[in-house]
This record gives C-alpha cells, sequence and structure tokens, in this order.
C-alpha cells in the first residue's frame, strides 16, 4: 500500500474519531508531533515541582506542608507516567531526559518565573494548575490513545491541585494586611505569564491548523484562553483581589521561551545537577542488576 | 514525674518520636525534586510524606499530654531548637544519594524494631499511631535497604561512598538504644518500648542487609549525641530556622 492511501485511510479514521494505537500505522510527521507535544508536557512536569518544591520546607503549617509534597509527587508522577506514554511512541526516556538537559527540548514556560513568597504556591495552583487543566481536558479525547488516556488521570489530580491554590488563596485573602498584600502580589506576578500557557494569538500559531486536523487539538489557543478569563475573573472577585489591567506582553513570552525568562538558567542548572549527582548511582543500580542476572544464571546452571 | 520544660515523660516520651518524624520529613522534603532519578524522587517523597502524617499525629497526640491546649504547629514552629528531642541522626544533612539512603535504613530499621513493639503500648492512642505507621515504616526500610545492597554491591565507587556514608552517620546511632530514666519510666509503666531488645533486632536487620551489601559494620566511637536530650549539632539550627521562619514572621496568623 503506498503512503498516500496508508495516510488517506489514517485520516478517515481520526475523521471517525477512532483512537490510534502505539502499534498502528501513523505518518512520521504525526509520530514526531507527538513526541514533541507530549516530551514536552513530561517535562513540565518534572520542571514544574522546582518552584513549587522552593516552599516544601518552608510551608507556613505542618497541613499545608503535607498537601505541598504530595502536590510535588503528583506532579513527578505525571511526568513518570507522561515519560511511559512517550516511549509508546518508539523514542526512550533517556534521550528524553537528555534533550530536556541539553536544552534542545522545551518545557512549558511559566515554570521559569520566580516563587518569592507563599502566596505563589497559591496562585500556581489556582492559575497555573487552572489553565493547564483548560488545555489539558480536550486532550483526553486526543487521537492517541496512551495520551488521551494519560490525561484522564492526570486531569483530575490537578482539578484536586486546582481547589488546593484557590484553598491557600481564599485563606490568605480572609487573613491579616500582609497575608492580602501578599496574595495579591502573586496574582499581579502569575496573571500575565498564566493567559500565555495558552501559546501565541491563534495567528501566530504555527504548530495549530495541523493539530486539529489530527485531533490532538480541538479548540484554538484564543478560544481556550478566553474561557480561560471568564472562568477566572470571577473567582478572583470573590477573593476580593484585583485582577492586573493592561494587555499581554507577546515580546516577554517570546523572550522566556528563548532561554531569557527569570529562572531559566536555575531551573536547567537544578536538572542537570540532580542528574550529574545521581550519575553514581545509576551506575551502581545497573551494575547491581547485572550481577544479579549472573549470579541467578549461574545458580540455573547448577540446579541444571 | 521527671519534668523537661514542665513536662511529664509521657509526654517528652512521645515527643522525641514526633521530632524525629518531623525532622526527617524536613529533610526529605529538601529533596523533592532533585533526587537522582524520577522514581527515587517519587519514593523519597512517599517516605516524607508518610513520615510528617506520622510526626503530626504524634505531635498531635504530645499537645494532649502537655495540656497547654498547644497543637501541632505550635510545637512544630514555636519551640526553640534545645526543645526539639529528635535524634541527631536525622538532622545530618542530606549529603549524597549514599548519605540519604544510609541515614534512612538505619532509621527505619531502628523504628520499625520500635513501632512493632509500640503497636502494644499501654496508651492506646501511642498504640494505634504505632500500628499504622508500622506498615508505612516497613515499606520505607524495603526501599532503603534495597538501594544500600545496590550501592553496596554496585560498583567500587558506590560501594566505598556509601561505606563512608556508614562511617559518618554511625555514632549517631548509639542514642537510638541508650535508655535513659525517662525510657526506662515508661518501659516500667507499660507505654514505652524495650530499648534492648529493640537494639537486638535493629542489629539483625542492619547485619543481614549489610552482609548482602558486602558493607562493614563500622566500630563504635566513644562520643555520644544526645539529641533526644536537647544537645544537637550545628545542623538542626539551620534547618529550624527555615522551617520555621514564615511561620513565625506572621505571629497569630491563620494559614
Amino acid at each position: 500500500m503506498d503512503t498516500a492511501t496508508l495516510e488517506a485511510r489514517f485520516q478517515a479514521r481520526i475523521d471517525a474519531d477512532e483512537r490510534i494505537e502505539p502499534k498502528d500505522w501513523m505518518p512520521d510527521a504525526y509520530r514526531k508531533a507527538l513526541i514533541r507535544q507530549m516530551s514536552q508536557h513530561a517535562h513540565s512536569e518534572i520542571v514544574g515541582m522546582l518552584p513549587e518544591g522552593n516552599w516544601i520546607t518552608r510551608a507556613p503549617t505542618l497541613k499545608r506542608k503535607a498537601i505541598l509534597m504530595a502536590k510535588v509527587q503528583d506532579e513527578g508522577g505525571h511526568g513518570a507516567y507522561l515519560y511511559s506514554a512517550t516511549e509508546t511512541l518508539g523514542i526512550t526516556r533517556e534521550t528524553l531526559i537528555e534533550e530536556l538537559l541539553s536544552g534542545a527540548a522545551k518545557y512549558s514556560s511559566i515554570f521559569n518565573y520566580p516563587t518569592p513568597t507563599w502566596a505563589d504556591i497559591g496562585a500556581i495552583g489556582w492559575l497555573v494548575d487552572g489553565a493547564a487543566i483548560m488545555n489539558q481536558i480536550p486532550l483526553c479525547r486526543c487521537s492517541y490513545g496512551p495520551y488521551a488516556r494519560a490525561m484522564v488521570r492526570i486531569c483530575k489530580e490537578e482539578s484536586f491541585h486546582q481547589r488546593q491554590g484557590f484553598d491557600i488563596l481564599l485563606q490568605l485573602s480572609r487573613g491579616t494586611e500582609a497575608q492580602r498584600a501578599m496574595a495579591q502580589g502573586a496574582l499581579d506576578r502569575w496573571w500575565w505569564p498564566s493567559l500565555m500557557m495558552f501559546g501565541p494569538p491563534d495567528a501566530d500559531s504555527k504548530h495549530s491548523a495541523q493539530s486539529m486536523r489530527w485531533k490532538v487539538k480541538r479548540f484554538s489557543n484564543d478560544e481556550l484562553r478566553q474561557r480561560f478569563i471568564e472562568f477566572t475573573v470571577p473567582q478572583a472577585q470573590f477573593l476580593g483581589l484585583a485582577v492586573p489591567q493592561g494587555e499581554i506582553d507577546w515580546n516577554e513570552f517570546h523572550e522566556v521561551l528563548k532561554g531569557h525568562g527569570p529562572c531559566n538558567h536555575e531551573r536547567l542548572a537544578a536538572r542537570r545537577r540532580a542528574h550529574e549527582s545521581g550519575r553514581w548511582v545509576r551506575e551502581a543500580a545497573l551494575a547491581y542488576a547485572g550481577k544479579q542476572r549472573d549470579r541467578e544464571r549461574d545458580q540455573h546452571r547448577e540446579a541444571v | 514525674m521527671s519534668a523537661a520544660h514542665g513536662r511529664t515523660s509521657h509526654c517528652v516520651y512521645v515527643l522525641r518520636l514526633a521530632d524525629s518524624n518531623l525532622v526527617l520529613a524536613q529533610r526529605l522534603g529538601e529533596l523533592i525534586g532533585h533526587a537522582p532519578a524520577l522514581e527515587e524522587d517519587l519514593g523519597l517523597a512517599n517516605t516524607a510524606l508518610d513520615l510528617l502524617g506520622q510526626a503530626r499525629l504524634l505531635l498531635t497526640h504530645a499537645g494532649k499530654l502537655e495540656g497547654r491546649g498547644r497543637s501541632e504547629d505550635d510545637l512544630a514552629f514555636l519551640r526553640e531548637e534545645g526543645e526539639f528531642l529528635n535524634a541527631t541522626l536525622v538532622e545530618q544533612p542530606n549529603g549524597d544519594f549514599g548519605d540519604t539512603l544510609a541515614r534512612q535504613f538505619l532509621f527505619d530499621a531502628w523504628q520499625v524494631e520500635l513501632y512493632e513493639r509500640l503497636a502494644a503500648s499501654g496508651d492506646p492512642q501511642l498504640a494505634a499511631i504505632a500500628a499504622k505507621a508500622l506498615k508505612e515504616s516497613r515499606y520505607h526500610l524495603r526501599f532503603s535497604a534495597n538501594w544500600v545492597v545496590r550501592l553496596g554491591d554496585g560498583t567500587a565507587e558506590s560501594h566505598e561512598r556509601v561505606q563512608a556514608s556508614l562511617e559518618r552517620l554511625w555514632p549517631h546511632t548509639v542514642e537510638l538504644f541508650d535508655a535513659d530514666a525517662i525510657d526506662r519510666e515508661m518501659l516500667a509503666a507499660g507505654i514505652g518500648a524495650d530499648l534492648t531488645a529493640v537494639r537486638a533486632g535493629w542489629q539483625r536487620r542492619v547485619d543481614d542487609t549489610l552482609a548482602e551489601a558486602t558493607l562493614a559494620r563500622p566500630a563504635d566511637r566513644p562520643w555520644r549525641w544526645y539529641g533526644k536530650r536537647g544537645q544537637h549539632g550545628e545542623h538542626l539550627g539551620r534547618l529550624l530556622s527555615q522551617m520555621q521562619a514564615l511561620h513565625r514572621a506572621h505571629p497569630g496568623a491563620r494559614w
């Protein structure tokens, strides 16, 4: 069967809302686009552990500390789950992580912003996880089976995180003057970067049209962004916080994307440090596994 | 009734257990997002969460025994360094992965032996906490003992590193079994564990794992640490100043 026929059949399955599974034929471009998007998503979960992890040791109560620890652990779990889903496309986790550490692969730019106060932990839950949910709910119906299934599970946990983040800000907004100021400061810091999470305006979005045809994407960046604003503004009013006025600075978006955000350097450096300092540990685990295999083989021989 | 800051022995006994859990959870919390590989990150975070959960139950119990209306947060965030009664083992810095896992292994093996006995404590609240925590600690011990074996019997480098970690940490294990007046009083009251029996069980576990890991049991050294009496080294103060800073900066605030 020639490529054109295969592609036509593939598109027909997509149009019929059928799920594509790992062993099915798929166009190289579809495979590549999915590897790019899913690995970016996995990397974002892993790098996203860092800005929130920044407050684990300083959380203001033990209950908040436990909730935050569990949340950051969940993000790590999402990363592991998404790396596995990406591996179904024929690429190894090692390769993906090398791409992250070399700077070749991207992750969500939002995690290049700092978390100077406890309120930032609330804002990340409420706004960043909130925006992520808007982006991800349509992905639960994405055409690639393993990705869609991963997203069903992840979305459930994310909506839990979002409520926890909102609850942090609710408590702060009903607290002392200093706590209210902390909450407003966090909203001021995270509002624009959260809106940027939906990607560039539709007119400038280079991957969108093809992704829509493949049903990897189902709504445009601007549609989702607008939906998020409509959803979030009343919540800010409920908190008694003022939503920043103005327009998105797309220049900032592109600069952060290119690596010139406030914490790009720290985030990658932290990942590289963890990876480098763990090298001897991974080598030990491999060496031990090798010895175990040898021992089992010897035992087997003796038994025979 | 022997007093430490006006507390009963019973309260001090529970507080010691609570503080060791809390301080180790805080140490492990520093690592979340920075472990050598994702699975280890998840495993250590899991241990940290369990220990923090145990610490919260124990602190709440200690607060009730103290009878001054203090909550888990009052006890965690508003006590000074000298009032913390954790074993000095758990305040040791994370160091490299070998240090972290050796510390965890020595602690987990102790905790399993201890909880096995405390599950039958005459203090029903302590017994209930220990019975629940025992399941978690057994799981932690599997994780940490597996890693001690892999590192010990892995490469020459990993063997040397984890052996050095054990040597550094070993002196901090002595106080875990060194029964003082409070331990003896609690044992006699049917509340506390028999530390002689705990030590025997711990040594068996440690020796078995070290043998499998081809590691040597370090020699005992003369210096004794007594974190459980509030005598700490240089690390705990910094750990607490980080943990308590935000809470203390806003007296009386709710979070």
